[in-house]
């Protein structure tokens, strides 16, 4: 399939003939990442999901580049892990310059002893296109292309939707109904709702070239250079030799003006050098703004990914946060259809991302006040920095061209069980599980891939041994601890970890005592 | 730990003398950013967000005194 140019096809069904709108128990809008990823879950999770998308179309230009590992591994639960890191790009060396020199660089060498790197680059299409592709697999999920929502009625007992469509409008009503609509949330705005925050003045030229030419895989990131006076410039790689460069502009840049290729080409020239030849894959013209609704949750209508929450693109902290809203949303709505839960597990999804967007939008906004300083003090630390950092090591801690994405801690939620014993370090409740090898059967393999659906119950006893304990059907299986998972977990004999089914851990113990372990289970279901 | 306010060196008008004596020969738009870069390796070596934290204050809030 080639995801930039492939057109999904519109097929009438059986909902639009029906007197009365049909019942769903979820109902996804979007068929971004963030939605897909979700409808991949639910479904994964033996749960019935519609999509509907306004478009027939992935997503047009690479726009999200940077995956991080925490999103890889939640691909690996969605069956397109290995293929993501496959295509992607994998970068290690980073270098950042100052007016026309060298500042540093530094190798982000992958962590050992993990899976995944800490972030692969991949157009966003890919991703898109990989979730279309297992999201067909399944056939608990209805895609319907060419559906537009134009009216919403969040009444109390589920979320009627008006939906536009070549043949005219039908209604469905939806028991769950997420909105993963992108930043402009049709959704958002039909129910009278606003994201709001801090608006950035100021605008970036995103354009990404095609070009065979022999640059290193490396991100390049520019203060001030000579070929672009007084502003930034990113330059790294993406597959296929496509490479994305972020030309900052100021706030006076006529977008309009500054898309057209005879703008753009002596821009890139500038940097590339006049030799070089490429061609222009995609441009465009953006603001940052980085905003949130107050709300995640509108009774049982959820918001996920950037109609929830939009970061600038600093840090990577936009699809990789709404991959894992997904992530939280989805055993938490499969456990309420079950009905082994109910209201406080659905609002511990908005207290928990809300949270988790909250620490997105501050690192998000921190690498934006670096790059984009915002008065001449601001600038003069700014450059006080750039200059010391060449010499000085602290300083090179201090710039600040992005910070990696990595996923949140849900140190405070009500879903936790504190600790009662003592743990140097190991993983703490509300924190995601943490990678490492481990072997079974005499077979290499990773932490990660042990860590089931379901709740999990995992005890360190002897030699060595783990046991990982479904909670839902009660069946166990051993593995062999490597050295790493001993120390990531602060494990000794009777060492216990509770997993919830996103593998966020829910309580730990130095000793196995299963009264507590179904307390701590209860708990983080909010029951 | 809060930020030392009470004498703290042996030789206060050597430490006056060396700071004027640094600045010597600069235009003022140099001298804003040495001072920056002073306050970045001085903060560095204090190494306590807390301290730092109450020189800033007291810092800021000393300035909009004066000008009140």
């Amino acid at each position: 399939m080639n995801y930039q140019t492939h057109e999904f096809t519109y097929q009438r069904c059986p909902d639009q003939t029906v007197s009365s709108p049909a019942r769903h128990p979820v109902v996804i809008v979007g068929a971004g990442p963030v939605g897909l990823a979700l409808a991949i879950d639910l479904a994964q999770r033996g749960q019935k999901v519609v999509v509907l998308d306004d478009d027939f179309r992935l997503s047009s230009g690479s726009r999200a580049i940077c995956f991080a590992k925490r999103t890889l591994e939640i691909f690996d639960t969605l069956g397109i892990g290995d293929q993501t890191v496959a295509k992607g790009v994998s970068w290690n060396v980073g270098k950042v310059f100052h007016r026309d020199a060298l500042v540093y660089q530094f190798n982000l060498l992958p962590e050992p002893a993990h899976k995944h790197p800490a972030f692969i680059n991949l157009q966003q299409y890919y991703a898109e296109g990989f979730l279309a592709e297992r999201a067909a697999q399944l056939p608990n999920i209805e895609l319907r292309w060419k559906n537009r929502v134009v009216a919403v009625d969040n009444i109390g007992s589920g979320t009627t939707l008006t939906i536009d469509t070549p043949d005219g409008e039908y209604a469905i009503i939806a028991d769950y109904c997420v909105a993963c609509d992108g930043s402009r949330s049709p959704i958002r705005k039909l129910i009278g709702e606003e994201s709001k925050g801090q608006v950035f003045k100021d605008r970036f030229l995103i354009a990404d070239v095609k070009m065979t030419a022999p640059f290193p895989t490396e991100r390049w990131f520019w203060f001030d250079p000579p070929f672009h006076p007084n502003q930034s410039v990113l330059l790294h790689k993406q597959p296929d030799d496509v490479w994305r460069i972020d030309f900052q502009l100021g706030w006076d840049a006529d977008p309009e003006e500054e898309k057209k290729p005879e703008r753009v080409i002596p821009r890139v020239q500038a940097l590339l050098g006049k030799d070089v030849e490429f061609k222009l894959e995609w441009v465009s013209v953006y603001t940052f703004a980085c905003t949130r609704m107050p709300k995640f949750r509108h009774g049982r209508l959820f918001f996920c990914g950037d109609s929830a929450h939009l970061v600038s693109p600093f840090g990577a902290r936009g699809a990789n946060s709404g991959i894992q809203d997904s992530n939280n949303l989805g055993w938490k709505l499969d456990a309420v259809l079950r009905g082994i839960a109910s209201n406080p597990l659905l609002e511990s999804y908005a207290t928990e991302r809300e949270f988790a967007a909250d620490e997105n939008i501050l690192n998000s906004t921190r690498s934006t006040d670096f790059i984009t300083p915002k008065s001449e003090i601001s600038r003069l630390f700014r450059d006080a920095a750039l200059s010391l950092a060449k010499d000085h090591a602290f300083a090179r801690r201090i710039v600040n061209s992005g910070r990696l994405s990595l996923p949140s801690s849900y140190l405070n939620s009500s879903l936790n069980t504190l600790d009662e014993a003592a743990f140097d370090g190991g993983v703490k409740p509300g924190a995601p599980a943490l990678d490492a090898p481990i072997s079974r059967d005499g077979v290499n393999s990773w932490f990660m891939s042990e860590l089931p659906s379901s709740f999990a119950c995992v005890v360190y006893k002897e030699n060595n041994t783990v046991e990982v304990t479904r909670m839902d059907t009660g069946a166990s299986q051993n593995f062999v601890a490597s050295t790493e998972w001993i120390s990531r977990y602060d494990a000794a004999p009777g060492t216990t970890y509770l997993f919830r089914p996103d593998h966020h851990v829910a309580a730990r113990w130095r000793a196995r005592d299963a009264s507590k372990i179904s307390n701590a289970v209860r708990r983080a279901l909010g029951q | 730990m809060l930020l030392n306010t009470e004498p703290n060196m042996q030789d206060f008008d050597a430490f006056y003398e060396a700071l004027i004596e640094s600045h010597r020969d600069l235009t003022t738009a140099q001298s804003h950013e040495m001072n920056a870069k002073l306050v970045l390796l001085l903060a560095n070596h204090i190494g306590e967000l807390d301290v730092v934290r109450d020189a800033l204050r007291r810092a800021r809030e000393t300035t909009l005194a004066a000008q009140a």
